[in-house]
């Protein structure tokens, strides 16, 4: 490593800092770090939450009338139902798989892996966390209110969740209490995503030039101005929503309104604009889940292929045109919801275009292992979990990327086993790649692989049974967010589907004990970790496990080259981390030239 | 079992058996038809169908070869010692794929376009039936012009379920005197159906699995939609937007009749 001592902010403030105490050193930090950590552990209580609500849920479907202790009636009512279903989406896609990947690992490694010494704003920083843990907390406050949580999903469509509770129980206090936490949550997305861009673009270190960065960095990059640009346009809709609610206004209202009996004065607003709004932001969204996975499972793939990942730039390209699409077709959610038809073959083209970045993504994934010298540690199988997945649930919206296709399977289960698979489980593949793959670098140790192994197998396994099968009961018409199956008779048919997606869902979260454990227990008692354990070749590799605060130790790295410089002709060993000088082993520029 | 060489043998083949496993219990269920979507009963619905089976032969052999590729990549490439092959990337293959992906999923959508332009953009045809389907918490309305030919005017201060109006009939319109209103959709069969939907709260939907056929009602507008059943039956009309907490019980059934039976309905509805 070169050393070139630069002053740092960031080892002032830990200097200082150190002696403060515990307080100021792991709770209240400025630290990029201890606050991705943060981020990283609340993700971990909000998606423990998350699943137990999934799994009360799935419980209810099989078993409507079975007596809970745990509710105050006993026996689960449908708004209890519905208010596990809203709750259950808003804490996974915003305190989960935004909040973790992005947030958390974007905020640990985005400065390491550029080789700076903090975000661009520590302050800044430390507010976006708080502000996302208040937003967390105000959030699941609505469970403890009279009328309970929100009834609305978590797409809150007015006027159901723009009339008060009128138009049902928990559409009181339950849903402002979950605007504002929502509300909350903009604000802290906002400021975090400028922090990344600011980073990303400010305070890489000399070499580190935009086609030498790790994809992750990439991934991040894009996500943050993604974030900033959907959180703000959510932010709007909920001021919107908002005023609806609370100051009489009726920007989601139209005129004319009946509810409970009691016609409603004023109207002129369109409960369309707020679909519009919302999924303007929804969409987006979903990339601001998956791209860090794509960053990280790139990252991951070339590592333990020990090859460079097959056409960088045409990676880094195709996230960028995720990103650019991905503000183009959010119309395909709203095929029928009563949008001019003609504009949804617009939607539905834009969409099928996505398609192509993803699948280029996806072959460039493939071509990155072809030829390669696979190594199976658990990383590379959350990764290469993650590409079966991202390949089912992108594959799986093709249909409803057709409005005709969508006409059928829009609101059925088809809906609930696409996205979970494509955003959900690939993501969370994505956040448990990356936990395994970085603890080393976080605590100082790796995790146990025996457990590892087994921790992926059965929720590889687990998760295709939960979903799989979800896929058939949409086909054949089975209606998401529908309380129990007495409805309508065709639904009992589909029960036995039910009934084994739940035994599933309960086994694959148990098998997320065995996660949980080995997370705890390799933190104290793991096998120390070296620095560089992976035979990596980023620069957070470069630096001891943990990092020292000021992250470099007063030596700042230059970068020489790209970011996988893996199984080089004429190299000595087949890794050549971005820092080292070319005159340490490293071949010279005519034979680098002849390698490509 | 921490000191297995890096690439052992055992993570890939445990690995690539799951993904053949994933691949073939797909195939198995799709092929067995095991939960297969109920027949169609309109012209719409048998192209609907036809776009999905299209749709369902594309994506499912990219599925084929994605998983099973990554299965065999898994166990070819496991390490046994060799030299990774140094390759940076390929632009003429990375070209190939992408005009590949770009040239199928552009092309299904354009196929699917029929399907849809059918039921959303075109007109009603001369002599089509005309029927207004109106949602509210948690039940379907629908109403029939009457002799007439003409829907009588409404007025939502009028509504009053109880009383027999809820729609909110304006008892001042004589165009609404003979307005026939049911909680069950009657159609004839092989007739052109113009269906106007809307809602008087909340943002519900129309779904009939058969015509393949989602809708959803939004307060303050009027949506319409057409189809032509070919096949008598009843079958089960559901709400398919989240509308509140009776959503899962808003229930209605539509009855596909002959011409006969539909003038026999309609005459005993008017008697009523």
């Amino acid at each position: 490593m070169s050393s070139e001592p630069r002053p740092s902010s960031a080892a002032v403030q830990a200097g200082s800092g150190g002696e403060a105490g515990l307080l100021r050193r792991y709770l209240f930090s400025t630290d990029h770090k201890i606050i991705g950590l943060q981020y990283f552990f609340l993700a971990l209580a909000a998606v423990t939450i998350g699943m137990i609500l999934s799994l009360c849920m799935r419980f209810h479907l099989v078993w409507p009338g079975a007596h809970l202790p745990f509710l105050a009636g006993g026996i689960m009512t449908p708004e209890q139902y519905l208010a596990l279903v809203t709750m259950h989406g808003t804490i996974m896609v915003f305190f989960v798989v935004t909040t973790a990947p992005q947030n958390g690992f974007g905020n640990y490694f985005l400065p390491l892996q550029i080789g700076a010494t903090d975000m661009a704003f520590p302050r800044l920083n430390m507010l976006s966390f708080w502000l996302t843990l208040l937003a967390f907390l105000v959030v699941l406050s609505a469970f403890f209110v009279p009328g309970g949580a929100p009834i609305s999903g978590w797409t809150a469509y007015p006027p159901l969740s723009g009339m008060g509770d009128i138009t049902g129980p928990g559409e009181g206090i339950g849903q402002s209490l979950w605007l504002m936490g929502i509300l909350i949550f903009c604000v802290a997305s906002l400021l975090g995503s400028i922090n990344f861009i600011s980073t990303t673009i400010d305070l890489r270190a000399p070499g580190m030039t935009l086609t030498r960065l790790p994809l992750t960095v990439w991934a991040w990059f894009v996500t943050a101005i993604l974030s900033l640009l959907a959180f703000a346009v959510l932010f709007a809709a909920g001021i919107l929503l908002a005023l609806d609610r609370l100051a009489g206004t009726s920007f989601f209202l139209p005129a004319g309104l009946v509810v409970s009996g009691q016609l409603e004065t004023g109207g002129g607003g369109s409960p369309l604009l707020w679909q519009h709004l919302f999924w303007f932001f929804g969409h987006p969204e979903v990339y601001i889940a998956i791209l860090p996975g794509m960053g990280v499972v790139s990252h991951i793939l070339a590592n333990f292929s020990r090859k460079p990942v097959f056409g960088y730039r045409t990676m880094a390209f195709a996230l960028c045109a995720i990103g650019f699409l991905g503000f183009l077709l959010w119309g395909h959610h709203m095929f029928v919801s009563g949008m001019n038809p003609y504009s949804s073959l617009a939607f539905s083209v834009l969409t099928l275009t996505i398609g192509v970045p993803s699948a280029v993504k996806t072959f460039n994934w493939l071509g990155t292992l072809w030829g390669g010298k696979l190594q199976f540690q658990t990383p590379m199988l959350f990764a290469l979990g993650f590409i079966s997945f991202f390949v089912t649930g992108g594959l799986s919206g093709v249909f409803l990327a057709q409005p005709a296709l969508d006409s059928t399977l829009h609101a059925t289960y088809y809906v609930v086993a696409h996205f979970h698979i494509v955003m959900g489980v690939a993501a969370i593949f994505g956040i448990f790649a990356a936990t395994y793959y970085w603890f080393p670098k976080m605590f100082g140790r790796k995790m146990n692989r025996a457990l590892g192994e087994l921790h992926f197998w059965l929720t590889f396994l687990g998760v295709y049974s939960i979903f799989l099968p979800m896929h058939f009961v949409g086909i054949a018409g089975g209606i998401r967010r529908y309380a129990d199956s007495t409805g309508a008779n065709y639904l009992g048919a589909l029960q036995p589907l039910h009934g084994f997606m739940t035994v599933a869902a309960f086994l694959t979260a148990a098998a997320q004990l065995i996660f949980f454990y080995n997370l705890g227990r390799s933190m104290s008692k793991g096998e120390p970790a070296s620095a560089n354990p992976w035979n990596a070749t980023s620069l957070e590799w470069a630096i001891a496990s943990p990092p020292p605060p000021d992250n470099f130790a007063g030596c700042f790295p230059t970068v020489y080259r790209a970011p996988y410089e893996y199984s080089l002709p004429a190299c000595p060993q087949d890794f050549l981390p971005q820092h080292l000088p070319p005159e340490h082993g490293a071949p010279s520029k005519q034979e680098q030239g002849h390698a490509s | 079992m921490r000191h297995r060489a890096c690439g052992s043998a055992e993570p890939a083949f445990v690995l690539a058996i799951l993904l053949i496993l994933v691949v073939s219990s797909t195939i198995f269920i799709f092929s067995a038809r095991l939960y297969p979507a109920p027949r169609p009963i309109s012209r719409d619905a048998v192209l609907v169908d036809r776009q999905y089976n299209l749709t369902l032969y594309a994506t499912g052999g990219a599925f084929l070869l994605a998983q099973l590729g990554l299965a065999y990549a898994a166990l070819r490439f496991r390490d046994r010692g060799q030299n990774a092959r140094f390759v940076r990337g390929n632009v003429a293959l990375e070209i190939l794929w992408s005009s590949l992906t770009l040239f199928v999923f552009v092309g299904l959508g354009t196929l699917g376009r029929r399907a849809w332009a059918d039921v959303r953009f075109t007109p009603p045809t001369p002599g089509a039936i005309h029927v207004e389907g109106t949602t509210y918490q948690f039940a379907f309305a629908f109403r029939y012009p009457g002799a007439d030919g003409k829907f009588g005017r409404l007025d939502p201060s009028f509504i009053n379920p109880p009383a027999g109006n809820p729609l909110g009939l304006d008892p001042n319109d004589p165009a609404g005197a003979d307005d026939i209103v049911v909680s069950e959709l009657t159609l004839p069969v092989d007739r052109p159906i113009e269906l106007v939907l809307r809602s008087e709260d909340v943002v519900h939907n129309f779904f009939v699995r058969e015509l393949r056929l989602q809708q959803d009602a939004v307060p303050g507008m009027t949506i319409p939609v057409h189809f032509t059943a070919d096949q008598v039956g009843t079958f089960e009309i559901v709400c398919t937007q989240l509308c509140g907490l009776g959503h899962h019980k808003m229930h209605s059934l539509l009855h596909v009749v002959s011409q006969s039976e539909f003038d026999a309905f309609l005459q005993r509805a008017i008697a009523q």
